[in-house]
Order: C-alpha cells, then structure tokens, then sequence
C-alpha cells in the first residue's frame, strides 16, 4: 500500500524550524526542496558505515561502497524506467548533465551550417550550453517562442525542423511559468524527422507521473538530485545508449579509462566513460534513498495532490486585488509566478521573509521569458508534496500585510 | 556640514526609536520616498549598478574634491537603503567615502536580512561610491 501524502511533512526536519521569530512557511521548493529523515540518515550512514572509494579497492569496505553506490544507479534507473543501469550517469545536476550533452554529443555530431532548437521556455542551463556549442561549431541556434498562455509555440517548432537540425532541447517544466511541455506530441514530432531530444526534466521528474525515459521516448533526459528531495551536488544524465556509444568523453581522468599507455588510450564502458574522478558517492546513495522515498507515494495521487494545491493557490492569489499571475497554460506544476501592481518583487520576497515566508524572487534564471513579458522578474512560490493549504493560506496573508505595510 | 560619523549616529538614534521591523522597514521606505528625485534621462545603462537584483541608478558628480550624487531604484527597500547613504555621504569628501562601513545597516536593523544576500545590491553600491571617489580623491591632486 503507498504512503499517504498528509503524513510526509512529518519527515521533513527542517520544515519545522522558525526563521524570524514566525514559522517556516517554505515555498521555494523549485530552487530547492528540504530533505526527509530518511536521506539525511542515508548519508549520515554511508560515512559512518561504509565510507571507500569505489570500483577499485578490493578491500571489503571498497566493495560495500560500492555496491552501494551501483544500487543507488539501479534505483534511479527503474525510477525512470531506463532500459539499462547503465544508460544513468551520475552528474553534479542538470546543469552539468546538460554541459556535457552539449559537449560530447556536439563534439560528435554538430558541425558549421548545422541547427541546434532550443524554446525560449528555458532555464538560462539549457540555453546557454546550446549556445555556446554554436558559437564554437559555427551552427546556428533557434528559439521556439511561447504564446500568451506561456505555451510553446508547436507550429513554429514544426517549421524549424530540418535536415540540418542535430538536436532539440527543451523543458519538460519550466521553472519560471509552471507550464507542462506536451513531450507526448512534441517528442514524435522531433523524431519524425530523425533528430534527437534533450529533456530538462528538473522541475518535472519529482512532481509528474510522466517520468519514464521509454514511454517519453527522450533520447537524454537530465535532472538534480536536490530538487527531488535528495542531497545537493547529485544529478542525472540519462541517455539512450546508442548516443552515449557514440559520444567522446565530457572529462579524461581516473575512472573513465580501460588502458593507458603513451601510445593508446582506451575508455571504459558506459557508465564510467563519462564519470571521470571519484564520483560523488555519499550523494548518490543520498539520491536512492530519496528516489526510494518518492516511489513510496502512488505517482498519480502525488501528482493529483499537487495539482489540488496548485489550484487552490492559484484561485486564492488571483483573489488578490492588483495581483498578476502569469501564464496560464493548460497544464500547470507546481508553479506560482506572480507580481502586485506597484510592488518590486524584490520588496515583495525581503517583505515575505519577515514573516517567514521563503519564496523567490528575480528573473529565476530565464532573462528571455522576463523579456518576452516585459517584466524585470516574478515573484515565485513553488510546491512541493510536503505542502499544504495552510502553506498557501500564510503566503495569502503575508502578501496582505505587505500590500498594506506599502499602501501609502 | 556633518561629518559620517556625527551623521551615522543621528540615523541609530532614529532607527532606535522604532520598535518592530514593521515600523523600521516603514521608516526606511519613508526615507527613500523623501529622497531628491532622479530625472529619467540620467538612468543610463552607464549610470546601472550591476550585481543587483533590483535596478538601482547613480549619477555621480565630482567638484572640488567632494562627490556628489542623484540616486534611484526601482524597488522601495533598496531605494531606503540608497537614501541612507545619500544622507550620510553626499556632498562629503571623497575621503570620507572610505570610512562607510556596512555594519551601520545591521546596527539599523537590516543587515540580517540584506547584507547576505548578492541580490540587494548593498555591497556593489557602496563598491560603486567608493570607486567614484577614489577617482574623485586623485583627479583633486
């Protein structure tokens, strides 16, 4: 039977601490979430139990860590329903699974003339690394651009692609509008014409259903750790195999190679051609402790929870005189942008936090969506399964106080 | 005219009055309301302080070995805090600018909250006079 979603806040230790002398009432859950019980004890464990480097010691503890370690790769291959283990390579997160995707597949198959589609949907991590590889191949990056809705715009995407097109890379959620990319009709199309897709999964592999790698059919698929309810400084690149055979190595270094002599260097296999150095071991197990805790809950339920909660806010902060919420897609995660007519979202967040209310404020990493909108930033409350009403209801009335703190 | 110091101790006496948060971020936003206002022509890309998550403007004048300088933002909070630093040093000399000293905004009351984060901008402001009036200080020579 799966865990019921009322009792998880309870796990979450940090949840329950005072910031400012009121309650903590955290809403920034897109930039990060809080740790269960269970991952801070994972961690905590591994250094007291276990703690040798892996894949290489053939002392006892070695061989422990690094069952471990490979188990946790196990772990967030069934909870992606990748084909192989092998197919998940551990990262620092989605910013560095996205650089190396943009480096090792770019230094494979993009060259001068070629065309590499990005939306304008996207966090700064998946728009920047594209750009760059242009710049250093001489290919030519596109831009999808999104409607008033905050929807990507599928006939412009359709009319990009072409025989000189080598790879789109989108969101799956954006961080900045909340909005949830059609992947189902979006990836067919892409491949219809031979080209593979990247998947920002960040905002959506800990919040959707809709996070199995071969249902998507996503040739690459990246995610953090830390955004999921497990520790920082873990990430995940998922890739197809048969890209990842074809693709040089990101770093050189220990791990990654087979043999070395002056005259030839062979790599490893996949994984470990991509995992250059002592990984980031103690993380990674971190990271199957919380996938772990996630597959506890029904992914439905989870997903049916949040989307009530999500619903709730939305009616309550539009119920706010002078209160723009933006986007309004059709389908929405976890995600509250917002701004009140004559308040800086700056002063709006400063404000919130003295009565203990985290959200975020700024352009979140996305200056072409804040373009697009003509706006200098949002406010952003985000959620995460530990939220409730009452969480919704606090921020409703921190932003009364502040508007009337401000009336003047 | 006042010197930082005899200045500084004025606004503490002040903020020392006001008893919650409430009524000293109320202040603050009060002391930036009363702040000259900045024509819109001397907002100049120029004029930006980069490092801030708001938009915060200086307009800096050098003359006779004093700085003086039009300021504004976009945010209320952030315009306060350029409001104290308006009070305390325009129209001081440039050697004056190198005692300015951040911990004034936790003695206010502030400094929890601000001086932490990169996004306010605190640090990059005060950077920004300083730098102005080391150029100031040496074109006096």
């Amino acid at each position: 039977m799966s865990k019921s979603i009322s009792s998880a806040r309870a796990d979450f230790p940090l949840l329950f601490t005072t910031v400012n002398d009121h309650p903590l009432v955290y809403l920034d859950n897109a930039a990060t979430t809080q740790k269960p019980q269970v991952v801070l004890d994972a961690l905590q464990s591994y250094y007291s139990n276990l703690n040798s480097n892996v894949h290489r010691g053939n002392h006892t503890l070695a061989a422990r860590a690094t069952d471990a370690f490979e188990e946790a790769r196990s772990k967030v291959a069934r909870y992606i329903n990748a084909a192989n283990p092998y197919e998940v390579i551990f990262t620092r997160g989605t910013t560095e699974s996205i650089n190396l995707v943009a480096f090792s597949f770019g230094e494979a198959f993009v060259h001068a003339g070629d065309e590499i589609i990005v939306t304008e949907l996207e966090h700064h991590s998946n728009y920047v690394p594209w750009y760059q590889l242009c710049q250093r191949k001489g290919a030519h990056f596109r831009v999808v651009p999104f409607d008033a809705n905050g929807e990507l715009d599928l006939e412009a995407l359709k009319a990009m692609l072409n025989e000189k097109t080598r790879l789109v890379a989108l969101n799956q959620v954006s961080n900045s509008l909340g909005t949830v990319n059609p992947l189902d009709k979006i990836i067919p199309m892409v491949h219809a014409v031979g080209v593979p897709v990247l998947v920002d999964a960040a905002q959506a592999v800990q919040h959707l259903p809709e996070h199995d790698v071969q249902a998507l059919d996503a040739d690459f698929y990246a995610f953090s750790g830390h955004k999921m309810y497990a520790p920082m400084g873990i990430g995940v690149l998922y890739g197809k195999e048969k890209w990842l055979e074809q693709m040089p190595p990101y770093q050189s270094g220990g791990e990654m190679i087979d043999q070395v002599t002056s005259q030839l260097i062979t790599f490893a296999a996949l994984p470990y051609k991509f995992e250059a150095g002592t990984p980031n071991v103690a993380d990674a197990i971190g990271l199957g402790a919380a996938v772990d805790y996630l597959s506890q809950f029904e992914p439905f339920e989870l997903q049916a929870y949040e989307e009530e909660l999500l619903v709730y806010g939305m009616e309550q902060l539009r119920a706010i005189p002078g209160l723009t919420l933006y986007g309004n897609p059709r389908k929405r995660s976890s995600i509250l942008p917002f701004n009140v007519e004559g308040i800086q979202h700056y002063d709006m967040g400063i404000l919130l936090d003295n009565y203990g209310i985290a959200v975020r404020t700024g352009q979140h990493c996305t200056q072409p969506i804040m373009d697009a909108l003509h706006i200098s930033g949002t406010v952003r409350a985000s959620l995460a399964l530990y939220n409730t009403r009452e969480d919704i209801d606090a921020l409703v009335q921190g932003i009364h106080r502040v508007l009337k703190m401000l009336k003047r | 005219m006042k010197t930082v110091a005899e200045l500084e101790a004025e606004l503490i006496e002040n903020f020392n009055l006001l008893e919650t948060w409430e009524e000293k971020y109320d202040y603050l936003i009060e002391l930036g309301q009363e702040l000259p206002p900045m024509d819109p022509a001397q907002k100049t890309e120029e004029n930006r302080v980069k490092g801030c998550q708001s938009s915060v403007w200086f307009d800096i004048t050098c003359k006779d070995g004093k700085l003086y300088f039009d300021a504004d933002s976009d945010s209320l909070i952030v315009k306060g805090l350029v409001a104290i630093l308006h009070q305390l040093l325009n129209g001081q000399p440039a050697e004056a600018f190198a005692d300015v000293n951040l911990s004034l905004f936790e003695t206010l009351g502030f400094w929890r909250h601000l001086s932490s984060q990169r996004s306010n901008g605190l640090t990059a402001m005060v950077a920004h006079l300083r730098a102005a009036a080391a150029e100031c200080a040496q074109g006096k020579v």
